[in-house]
C-alpha cells in the first residue's frame, strides 16, 4: 500500500537554477534550520564534490549524484542508502554516482557508524528525499506535457504518460522542477513496487577496491606530509625517561618527539620508523594500578562475592523463590578482553595550522574526532574539516578519537602535515578493548521444572552495565534479581561489535541450556515456554517484542530441523540486540568418531531487508566473527602490557575453520533495523550448546580452545 | 642506502632505499602503489600479497634487496581495467565488506588458479587459508574463486 508522508519542509533544500543554465535540485537528507540554496552547474557539482553538502542532485544531462553521509566500514551503507533514495526517485541506477560526504553537521544528523543504527535512523528520511524529488519532477512534467499529473508515471529517470506516447527525461525537467514549491506531503511507494530495495545491487566501490585504488586512511599521502609512528605506554604506566639516541641514528628518521605519554618517531617514509621505534629505550614507572590477568582473576572473584552491587532489576521475591526451589542451578561464565583488530590498523592524517585543522582518515565518529581536536587545540570547531576515508574495518574501535587527536597534536608540535600509522602491535596494545567480564547465574526451578527465580550478577572491567536487564528471560520469570559490579581498570575499554551482548548472549544462552537440561526439557521448548509466559503474563518491563522473539525461535528450529536427526547434535541460541532478532542453531556431526562442527543456521527478523547482499554479508560476517572470537580470541596482560600483539599469537579465524552457514530471514513488515551487530551475539552460545550436546562438556569460558576440557573434545572445526 | 632497479607491473622503477626495506613499503611509500596493503607486517595475514615471478608472496617480509630482477605484479597491474577473471568474479559475487583484505585475496587467488585451474573446494580452502579476512567474507571468497575457475 502506498503511503503519504508529511515532508518536513526544512528537510529539503530549495531548488535552484544557475545563470549558466547548469542546475541542480538539492534535497538535504536531514533537517536543518537554514536551508541554503546551492547554485552549482553540473561541472561544479562534480568538481566541487568534496566541498559541499549532502544532496541528491540531478543535472540537465540526467546525471544523479547522491552523497552518503555515514562512514563506510564494510556494512555497505554507501550502496544501500543511495539505493533507497534512487528507488523512491525511480532513478536510472546506472546514472547514479555515489560520493562519500565529508563531515557536515549543518546538513546531516547522526553522521556516524555504530550500534547498527544507521538504517533505522535514515530509512524514512532517505525515502522522503527520493520521493519528494520525484514528485516535483512529475509536477513539472504534467505542466510541460499538458496532462494531469495522475496520468504520469516514472521509470528509470523518465516520465511517461499512460494514455499517449508522451515521455520526458528527468534531465529535461530539472529546470522546471526547480521553480516549483516543495509539497506538504509526498506519496511513498508501496513496498511491492520497490525496484532496487530488496535486490542484490552490487557494491558501488567494487571496481576501486578490486583494482587497488587509494580508498583507505593509510592510502592518504599529501604534499609536504611526514610520517610518524608512536610508542604508547603500557596501561597504568607513565614515561620516566627516554633514550632516543639509537632511534635517531636510523637513516630516514627526522625527529623524535615526546608528548604526553607518547614517544613519536618522525620520518619521510614508514619503514625507518618501524625500525627506529624498536630502538627506543623508554623507562616507565607506575602511574596507577599496573594490572596483569592474574589480578583481573582475583578482582572478578571479589566482585562476584561482594556484599553490595548495583541493582539493575528486581521483580518479585527472589530470596523466597530460591528458598522454595526444588532445584537450584548456578554457574559462572567468563570472557576475556579482546582487541578489535580491524585489518587496517588505526591511522590518521592531520594538518594543523594556526587556527584551523584538516583531518583525514578512517573514523566511525567524525564529529567526535572534530570536537575532541577542537577542545584539545583550542581551535574553533568550524575551522576544522574532517574527510572520511573508507574504513578497513572498525568493529567499534574507530568510535574513539584518540588516534585522531594524537595526530592533530603531533602535527601542531611539528608544524607540519603528518600521517600517524599504527603498527599491528600498536593496534593490539593500544587499548579501547572489549572489556573482560565474568557472570554468575542462578536459576530456581519448581517441582515441575518451571523457572521461578533468576539471578544474574555481572562483573566487568570498565564494562559499564554488563547486563541487559530488560532483555529475555526478564519478563518471563516472576522473581528476578539482576546486578552489576564494575572495576575501574587502567586497561582502557570501548564498544566492540555488539557491545556487552557479544559475551552476555553466549553466557546467558549457555546457562539457559543448563537450566533446560536440569528441568529435563528440550532447550527450544523450554525457551518457547518462557516466551509464552512473557506474552501471557509479562512480569515488569520487557525490552523486547515477544512475538518477534518467538518468530525467530520457531523459524530457526524449523529451518535447522531441530531435534529431527539423532546423528546431528545441535545447540540452540537466540538473542535480541540492536533492534533485530536472531536465532541460531549449530550442528555437530560425528565423523570417524570425531565431532565436527558442520553448520550454523540463522534465522533473522530485521524487518524489511533493504539490501540482500549487504544483509547476507552482515549475518555471515557476524557469525564468523562470533565464532572466531569465541573459539580463539584472547588478550591477556602482564604488568599492564598485552601479551598477544600480532596475528601470530592473537589468532583470528581463517577460511578452513569456517563451517557452512545458512542464512534465512523472516518476512516481517517492520521497518528495517540494522544488521552490523545482531547476528554475532547468538553464535558463541549456539556452538557451546552444540559442543555440550555432542560431548557432554560445558565450556563456561572463552576462548574455547584454551579451556582445559577442550583438548579432550577432539572437536574438528574444519569443514569436513 | 642503495639503488634498486625494480620491475613492477611491466615497468622498471628506480628507488633509493635501505636494503632491508620490505617490498611492501617500497611499493606504498616510494612508488605510490597503495593497493598492496599493510596489516600485520609479519607474514601472517596476506593483505600485502603480490606476485613475484607469478608466485604469491607476502611483500611485508620481503626485503627489496632480495627482489633483484624478478617480475613483480601488484593488484594495480593484475589486469588493464580490472578485467582479470578473478577480479570479475569478485565483482560478480560481491565479495567485499570493508575490502581491506581483498586485494591480497585476489592476488593469492589469481596465482593459485594459474597453477591449478580446476581446483576442488578443499584445494581452494588450502590455498586461501593464508589470507585473513577480519570481516569474515570467507564463504564469498570461496564462491568467487570457484567462479573464476569456471569462467576462465
Ligand atoms: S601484512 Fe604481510 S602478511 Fe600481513
Ligand atoms: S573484507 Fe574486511 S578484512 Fe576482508
Amino acid at each position: 500500500m502506498a503511503t503519504t508522508i508529511k515532508t518536513n519542509r526544512r528537510d529539503f533544500l530549495k531548488i535552484a537554477a544557475t545563470a549558466t543554465g547548469g542546475l541542480l535540485i538539492g534535497f538535504g537528507w536531514s533537517s536543518c534550520d537554514t536551508p541554503k540554496v546551492q547554485v552549482l552547474s553540473t561541472e561544479e557539482v562534480l568538481a566541487k564534490a568534496h566541498n559541499f553538502n549532502s544532496f541528491l542532485s540531478i543535472s540537465p544531462d540526467g546525471d544523479i549524484v547522491i552523497y552518503s553521509p555515514n562512514p563506510e566500514l564494510g556494512q555497505n551503507i554507501i550502496t544501500s542508502f543511495p539505493m533507497i533514495v534512487a528507488d523512491e526517485l525511480d532513478a536510472d541506477w546506472k546514472k547514479v554516482r555515489v560520493l562519500q560526504a565529508p563531515l557536515d553537521n549543518q546538513r546531516f544528523e547522526r553522521q556516524l557508524t555504530g550500534g547498527s543504527g544507521a538504517m533505522p535512523h535514515s530509512w524514512e528520511r532517505l525515502r522522503k528525499a527520493g520521493a519528494s524529488a520525484k514528485y516535483l519532477l512529475l509536477s513539472a512534467a504534467a505542466a510541460k506535457l499538458e496532462v494531469p499529473q495522475e496520468e504520469l508515471y516514472a521509470e528509470e529517470s523518465m516520465i511517461y504518460h499512460k494514455n499517449s506516447k508522451k515521455k520526458i527525461s528527468y534531465g529535461e525537467l530539472v529546470m522546471d522542477a526547480a521553480a516549483l514549491e516543495i509539497p506538504e506531503e509526498v506519496p511513498l511507494k508501496d513496498p511491492k513496487d520497490f525496484k532496487l530495495i530488496g535486490t542484490p545491487v552490487k557494491n558501488v566501490k567494487n571496481k576501486e577496491m578490486f583494482t587497488g585504488q587509494p580508498l583507505y586512511g593509510l592510502d592518504v599521502y599529501k604534499d609536504g606530509m611526514v610520517n610518524a609512528m608512536i610508542q604508547r605506554a603500557p596501561f597504568g604506566m607513565k614515561i620516566k625517561s627516554v633514550d632516543d639516541a639509537a632511534a635517531r641514528s636510523v637513516k630516514g628518521v627526522l625527529d623524535v618527539v615526546v608528548f604526553k605519554n607518547n614517544v613519536a618517531v618522525v620520518g619521510s617514509t614508514t619503514w625507518p620508523l618501524m625500525k627506529a621505534k624498536r630502538m627506543l629505550k623508554i623507562e616507565y614507572e607506575p602511574d596507577g594500578a599496573v594490572e596483569s590477568t592474574f589480578d583481573h582473576d582475583r578482582l572478578f572473584a571479589e566482585m562476584l562475592d561482594a556484599k553490595t552491587a548495583q541493582i539493575m532489576r528486581q521483580d518479585g521475591d527472589v530470596d523466597a523463590a530460591f528458598k522454595n526451589a526444588a532445584q537450584v542451578i548456578t554457574a559462572e561464565y567468563q570472557c576475556p578482553f579482546l582487541p578489535h583488530a580491524p585489518m587496517e590498523p588505526q591511522n590518521f592524517f592531520a594538518h594543523v595550522k594556526e587556527d584551523s585543522a584538516e583531518l583525514i582518515g578512517p573514523t566511525q565518529t567524525p564529529d567526535r574526532a572534530r570536537m575532541e581536536t577542537a577542545r584539545l587545540l583550542g581551535i574553533p570547531v568550524e575551522n576544522i574539516t574532517v574527510d572520511i576515508t573508507r574504513l578497513g574495518g572498525g568493529f567499534g574501535r574507530r568510535l574513539m578519537a584518540d588516534f585522531v587527536v594524537e595526530a592533530a597534536e603531533l602535527s601542531k608540535i611539528l608544524d607540519k602535515p603528518v600521517k600517524v600509522t599504527w603498527s599491528r602491535e600498536d593496534d593490539n596494545t593500544g587499548g579501547g578493548y572489549r572489556p573482560a567480564v565474568r557472570y554468575r547465574f542462578s536459576a530456581a526451578l519448581d517441582e515441575a521444572g518451571n523457572m521461578i527465580g533468576y539471578k544474574l550478577r555481572g562483573a566487568g572491567m570498565n564494562a559499564g552495565n554488563t547486563t541487559r536487564e530488560n532483555n529475555f528471560p526478564s519478563g518471563a520469570v516472576p522473581n528476578v534479581l539482576i546486578e552489576n559490579v564494575n572495576h575501574r581498570s587502567t586497561v582502557t575499554t570501548n564498544a566492540w561489535r555488539a557491545p556487552i551482548t557479544n559475551f552476555l548472549a553466549y553466557a546467558e544462552q549457555s546457562f539457559l541450556d543448563e537450566v533446560a537440561l536440569a528441568a529435563k526439557k528440550d532447550p527450544v521448548a523450554f525457551r518457547l515456554e518462557l516466551l509464552k509466559k512473557a506474552k501471557n503474563e509479562p512480569v515488569g518491563q520487557l525490552g523486547y517484542d515477544v512475538d518477534r522473539m518467538i518468530g525467530v525461535v520457531e523459524g530457526a528450529a524449523e529451518r535447522a530441523n531441530w531435534g529431527k536427526n539423532a546423528n546431528v547434535k545441535q545447540g540452540f541460541s537466540v538473542y535480541f540486540s540492536h533492534r533485530s532478532y536472531v536465532a541460531q542453531v549449530a550442528d555437530i556431526e560425528m565423523e570417524n568418531d570425531q565431532p565436527v562442527l558442520k553448520r550454523i543456521t540463522a534465522v533473522t527478523d530485521c524487518g524489511v531487508v533493504v539490501h540482500p547482499t549487504g544483509a547476507d554479508h552482515q549475518v555471515r560476517g557476524g557469525i564468523v566473527d562470533g565464532m572466531g572470537h569465541a573459539m580463539f580470541g584472547n588478550l591477556t596482560f602482564e604488568n599492564g602490557m598485552p601479551k598477544q600483539r600480532n596475528f601470530d599469537s592473537y589468532r583470528l579465524i581463517r577460511m578452513k575453520e569456517v563451517p557452512e552457514v545458512n542464512v534465512h530471514y523472516l518476512q516481517t513488515p517492520f521497518e528495517p533495523t540494522g544488521l552490523g551487530e545482531p547476528a554475532l551475539p547468538p553464535t558463541g552460545g549456539a556452538i557451546a550448546n552444540a559442543i555440550y550436546a555432542a560431548t557432554g562438556q560445558r565450556l563456561r569460558a572463552q576462548p574455547f580452545i584454551e579451556q582445559k576440557e577442550y583438548s579432550s573434545l577432539n572437536l574438528q572445526i574444519k569443514r569436513a | 642506502m642503495a639503488n634498486f632497479n625494480l620491475k613492477i607491473n611491466g615497468q622498471s622503477h628506480q628507488v633509493e632505499v635501505d636494503e632491508d626495506t620490505p617490498l611492501l613499503w617500497v611499493l606504498r611509500d616510494h612508488l605510490g602503489l597503495v593497493g598492496t596493503k599493510y596489516s600485520c607486517g609479519i607474514a601472517q595475514c596476506g593483505a600485502c600479497t603480490v606476485h613475484v615471478n607469478g608466485e604469491a608472496m607476502f611483500s611485508c617480509t620481503m626485503p627489496v634487496s632480495s627482489v633483484g630482477s624478478d617480475e613483480v605484479t601488484t593488484i594495480e597491474g593484475l589486469s588493464k581495467d580490472g578485467n582479470h577473471p578473478v577480479q570479475k568474479a569478485w565483482d560478480e559475487v560481491d565479495v567485499a565488506q570493508c575490502g581491506y583484505c581483498q586485494a591480497g585475496q585476489i592476488m593469492t587467488a589469481a596465482a593459485f588458479l594459474k597453477k591449478n585451474p580446476k581446483p576442488t573446494t578443499d584445494e581452494i580452502e588450502n590455498a586461501m587459508n593464508r589470507n585473513i579476512c577480519r570481516c569474515g567474507t570467507y564463504h564469498k571468497i570461496r564462491e568467487a574463486v570457484a567462479m573464476a575457475a569456471k569462467t576462465k
